[in-house]
């Protein structure tokens, strides 16, 4: 999957979420998007980015990325 | 057969307005009716036709051609039945001699003026004119046929579908009350008076006068002046069977009046309750695609998409289709194929669709072209209000007191809808509207917006987050209904983000670009009115803030109590006819049927047990994720079922080399689409004549669908899934489309009530339709929302991230006109192009001035995202710095140029607002005499999208 578009959808989604005033709930809500909404090669290709360095991504999704890693990694690679 | 014989009550149902029953005596016979029904309604309910002419129930009575004279004991005179209210102890005769005597006088004045060629007339046997000869026992003319009269005016054939022959006119005027009660649209007048007056459209011929081609003066016309030339070839039909329109979201009600297994004419049903007996020119004229001779009737093949197609059988075609996708499957993993549904197709097809993906695929990469115009309301409004739907029925408008029409453009997209809108403008209701472009409702023949935001592209939010400013600091909230019905912590963190200076009109007004002061009323109008409903369309939600503009519409909803009753609301307008039911069905690829997401361990486990097999709990790729995922090679395969995504898709570079990197893309489809040249298997679709199943329109009414014609190619579309499937190894069950919706409603919770019978006997249902709702529910959310309390999102305004520049000054919006449909792959078939046969870029005089461009002139358009050539129309409707096209043409390729910014929430690309740069790249005078260029300015009005002559669109291209 292209990283610099995950990153600008995750930034998208961050931009949502970063109006909430409460920072844990707007982190919260960005991963609970990702694992609602992105398919497991889309998940994997945004944390293996971010395991890249990030570039691109902005602070909130980092730490948000960094924060619920483990529910948003999926299961093993199905065939 | 004849509609208006059967059905026809002569005047309209009033019951709503009306006061106490009351009893009076028809011809000796006791009726009771509501106070203020006419003696000609109460004549007909008690069973005695009073002849008639000039009244018809979807009119208001007139009274003009004395032909429904009666008596009333006590009254001096011969009072008209269709304009006298009944009134109680009334003692009316509807049968003297007297009055035998004056109808027969009437009718030998109508004839001795009217052509006797009744035999070969297109009317013959259905003609009202020719039955009240009978009816009054006219025998003879006394006046002969040598007076002056009207026999030698000639026809104007001018509309591609009707005709207007003046010489059968009597002047009885229902068409110019048609045309101004029901469709709203003032084309037509009685010119003259007496002997001299006629009927005309104006100065010119139809085609070139307001006229949309609707045709509901020709449905109530009652002699053979205005026809359909159908008929004129056909004949009169002598079966039917009622339907719905496969063309928006507006899900008409029609019958199919047929001849053998073909369509004579379609005419709108009187009964559907979606749009009570009314058309637009797509439902109710161009269904002559079905059978345009393009149309694919064989199965085709090939190995790659450089060779040319091998017509196959069907089998041949199935079974190549499967062993290519368990081929892929087995080499690059059980991911790598997936399907898309099609808002074009019914809900049983659809469901099926996606049932072969998640069963016989074994993923969830299954997503519908709803992705690229609704799927932010979906997102927004299951989070506020907690269901995935519109909130009203359309009848609702009637209620209104203010409208507020956002980013949607109804007049030419739903016009049917907009009729009736206009209707409700008419009698008092204020309008507000939210759009770029001046859009006909700002200001059309009896209705004038209160407000127009005419705001910049890209600030729906903006506007929205206004509003709600001003109806929270100015006091004008409903407190005490967001205290009972929403969820009071989220309430307060909404209210002190909306409360922020940041929010003010004064602040954001210069972003909008409106000034503060109509932010500032248009609030007041909104949030004080005692009902306001909002509609919003493809503006809203083709955008890169979609979901936080539908939420942001949601709040300031919930914030003025407009939810929960008739007349408020917040209502998507759908674009194709079947968004809201191929989004019910399950087509996402996070939820199954009825929205429920895959992560939910019971409700997989419901649908595995019934599907027999496992269902994956990870969400699927959505199309774009899908295009994104081919170009990285780990998507290989593509069903795409009566969709054309490399045409419809903004940013048509990127999908066409997406499609080009799948090994196998299946397309099912009635022509051979853009997506098809991608293809290497091609099943004939069935066009909505050949198959049965249901519908689902913007108001959540599931409406039938109707097999009148066997599948030209053999299968019905839920025919050749099931084939697949059973190729597939996944043999599916279903001898008929009912079936599978009884297995939609054992389940779905919103759908458990819907069954076919239901529907035969209702005429339609709006779900949910469950134990707590056995006939439908027209209005969601009244004692609550569905979701127990509303929530408020806070929706901050994010500046879209394309900006204008010095290389791109211009912003792009994209929108549909009234004669064309999406793509245009049916409408392109039909006569409909004499109102549009190209694309075209409307850009403001300053915009057209500053670049030397004239109207007519063919522009170079060119954004980020690629160029194409349109011919430009230079209007005010345009504000300066925004331009508008339309996408009905592949040629024009107005996709092209669109860019792919998404919404956040659901990866809608917006198509609404690219910044692109309009040059001037050639021009020359145009061909043609004065006249035609006269023509073509008028056909401009005709289609508002602007339009250019067939045959002149056809000689400029080079
Ligand atoms: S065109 Fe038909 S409806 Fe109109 S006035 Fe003539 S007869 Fe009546
Ligand atoms: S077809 Fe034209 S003239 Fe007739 S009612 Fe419709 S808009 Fe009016
Ligand atoms: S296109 Fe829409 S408004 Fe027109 S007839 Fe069909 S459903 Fe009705
Ligand atoms: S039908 Fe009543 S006056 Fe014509």
């Amino acid at each position: 999957m292209d990283a610099q578009k995950l990153v600008k959808m995750c930034n998208e989604i961050g931009a949502f979420f970063a109006a909430e005033p409460d920072k844990a709930t707007a982190m919260a809500g960005l991963a609970g998007h990702l694992k609602r909404f992105w398919e497991p090669r889309m998940r994997r290709g945004i944390l293996a980015h971010l395991d890249g360095g990030g570039a691109g991504l902005s602070p909130l999704a980092v730490e948000a990325l960094r924060m619920h890693r483990a529910m948003l990694e999926p299961k093993a690679v199905r065939s | 057969m004849d509609s208006n014989k059967i059905l026809d009550r002569g005047t309209p149902d009033r019951s709503a307005r009306v006061g106490a029953p009351v009893t009076l005596q028809i011809d000796g016979v006791a009726v009771t009716v509501p106070a203020g029904t006419s003696l000609m309604r109460a004549a007909h309910d008690a069973g005695v036709k009073v002849p008639k002419l000039c009244a018809t129930d979807s009119l208001d009575a007139f009274g003009s051609c004395r032909l429904c004279l009666v008596e009333v004991e006590g009254r001096r005179g011969y009072p008209a039945s269709c304009t006298t209210p009944c009134e109680p102890g009334m003692k009316v005769k509807t049968q003297t001699d007297k009055l035998a005597k004056l109808r027969r006088s009437t009718m030998e004045l109508y004839i001795s003026d009217h052509p006797l060629d009744c035999l070969t007339c297109p009317a013959n046997g259905n003609c009202e004119l020719q039955d009240m000869a009978g009816v009054v026992g006219l025998r003879e003319v006394r006046y002969g046929y040598q007076g002056e009269n009207h026999l030698a005016a000639p026809k104007d054939q001018s509309n591609p579908y009707f005709t207007f022959d003046p010489s059968k006119c009597i002047v009885c005027s229902r068409c110019v009350r048609a045309c101004e009660e029901i469709q709203g649209t003032f084309a037509l007048t009685v010119q003259g008076r007496g002997f001299d007056s006629k009927i005309a459209p104006g100065p010119g011929s139809f085609l070139e006068s307001e006229c949309v081609s609707c045709g509901a003066c020709v449905q109530a016309c009652p002699t053979a002046t205005l026809m359909e030339k159908s008929v004129y070839d056909q004949g009169q039909p002598d079966h039917s069977a009622i339907t719905t329109c496969a063309y928006c979201g507006v899900g008409c009600s029609f019958r199919a009046e047929m001849k053998g297994d073909q369509v004579v004419r379609m005419v709108p049903h009187k009964d559907g309750r979606a749009n009570r007996g009314h058309s637009c020119v797509k439902g109710r004229f161009a269904f002559g695609y079905a059978t345009h001779k393009d149309r694919i009737k064989q199965p085709m093949i090939r190995a790659s998409i450089q060779e040319p197609w091998r017509e196959v059988t069907w089998e041949q075609a199935i079974a190549h289709a499967a062993s290519e996708i368990r081929r892929i499957q087995g080499k690059y993993g059980r991911g790598s194929v997936g399907g898309i549904t099609s808002s074009r197709c019914t809900n049983e097809e659809t469901y099926l669709v996606q049932k072969l993906v998640r069963a016989a695929f074994g993923n969830n990469n299954v997503d519908t072209c709803a992705r690229v115009c609704h799927s932010p309301t979906g997102y927004g409004l299951k989070t506020t209000l907690g269901e995935s739907a519109g909130t009203q029925d359309f009848d609702s408008v009637m209620h209104a007191d203010v409208v507020v029409v956002m980013g949607a453009n109804p007049t030419d997209a739903h016009p049917v809808f907009a009729s009736r809108m206009k209707k409700r403008l008419r009698e008092g209701a204020q309008l507000i509207v939210i759009d770029p472009r001046k859009i006909d409702l700002v200001d059309s023949p009896h209705t004038r917006a209160a407000f127009h935001i005419q705001l910049q592209p890209g600030t729906n939010v903006a506007v929205m987050n206004a509003l709600a400013h001003v109806v929270v600091t100015e006091g004008l909230a409903k407190v005490d209904y967001v205290r009972a019905r929403c969820e009071l912590p989220e309430f307060d963190k909404w209210q002190a983000f909306i409360r922020d200076p940041k929010n003010s009109p004064e602040v954001l007004g210069p972003v909008i670009g409106v000034p503060a002061t109509t932010l500032r009323d248009a609030a007041r109008l909104y949030a004080t009115a005692r009902n306001a409903a909002i509609y919003y369309g493809l503006g809203v939600t083709e955008h890169s803030q979609g979901s936080t503009t539908v939420m942001a519409i949601a709040n300031l909803a919930m914030l003025t109590g407009n939810l929960g009753r008739p007349g408020v609301g917040v209502n998507p307008l759908r674009g194709q006819n079947n968004v809201q039911g191929s989004c019910d069905m399950g087509s996402f690829p996070h939820e199954l049927p009825g929205y429920r997401h895959v992560s939910d361990p019971t409700v997989r486990e419901l649908f595995g047990q019934s599907w027999g097999v496992p269902i994956d709990d990870e969400p699927g790729l959505r199309i774009p994720n899908m295009f994104d995922a081919a170009l990285d090679g780990s998507f290989k395969a593509l069903y795409v079922q009566g969709e054309d995504i490399a045409q419809s898709d903004p940013d048509t570079h990127h999908v066409q080399a997406a499609l080009t990197a799948m090994e196998c893309v299946i397309v099912q489809d009635l022509f051979i689409n853009e997506t098809a040249k991608y293809a290497h298997v091609f099943l004939p679709g069935a066009s909505f004549l050949e198959k049965d199943g249901t519908f689902t329109n913007a108001e959540r009414r599931i409406s039938r669908v109707r097999r009148v014609m066997p599948p030209l190619a053999g299968l019905a579309d839920w025919e050749a899934t099931m084939a697949l499937a059973k190729a597939l190894g996944y043999p599916m069950h279903y001898d008929h489309p009912s079936q599978i919706m009884a297995e939609i409603a054992a389940l779905t919770p919103t759908f458990t009530g819907v069954t076919y019978d239901k529907i035969d006997q209702l005429g339609s249902i709006q779900w949910p339709c469950n134990d707590q709702a056995p006939t439908g529910t027209p209005v969601m959310h009244v004692d609550q929302f569905v979701r127990g309390k509303g929530r408020f999102v806070i929706t901050e305004y994010v500046a879209t991230p394309e900006r204008t520049s010095r290389k791109f000054p211009l912003i792009l919006t994209t929108g549909r006109i009234l004669s064309q449909y999406n793509v245009g792959a049916q409408t392109r078939r039909t006569a409909n192009t004499a109102w549009h046969a190209a694309d075209v870029l409307e850009l403001h005089p300053h915009d057209a001035e500053a670049r030397g461009i004239r109207d007519g002139d063919r522009v170079e358009v060119e954004s980020r995202a690629g160029k194409t050539v349109l011919r430009a129309e230079v209007t005010e409707r345009m504000q300066p710095g925004v331009v508008y096209t339309t996408f009905h043409h592949p040629e024009s390729g107005a996709n092209v140029v669109t860019t792919e910014n998404s919404d956040w929430a659901t990866i809608v690309r917006n198509t609404r607002s690219p910044r692109c740069r309009s040059a001037r790249c050639w021009c020359r005078r145009r061909r043609g005499s004065r006249s035609s260029r006269r023509l073509r300015s008028s056909r401009r009005r005709c289609c508002r999208g602007g339009s250019d002559g067939r045959a002149e669109a056809g000689q400029d291209v080079q």
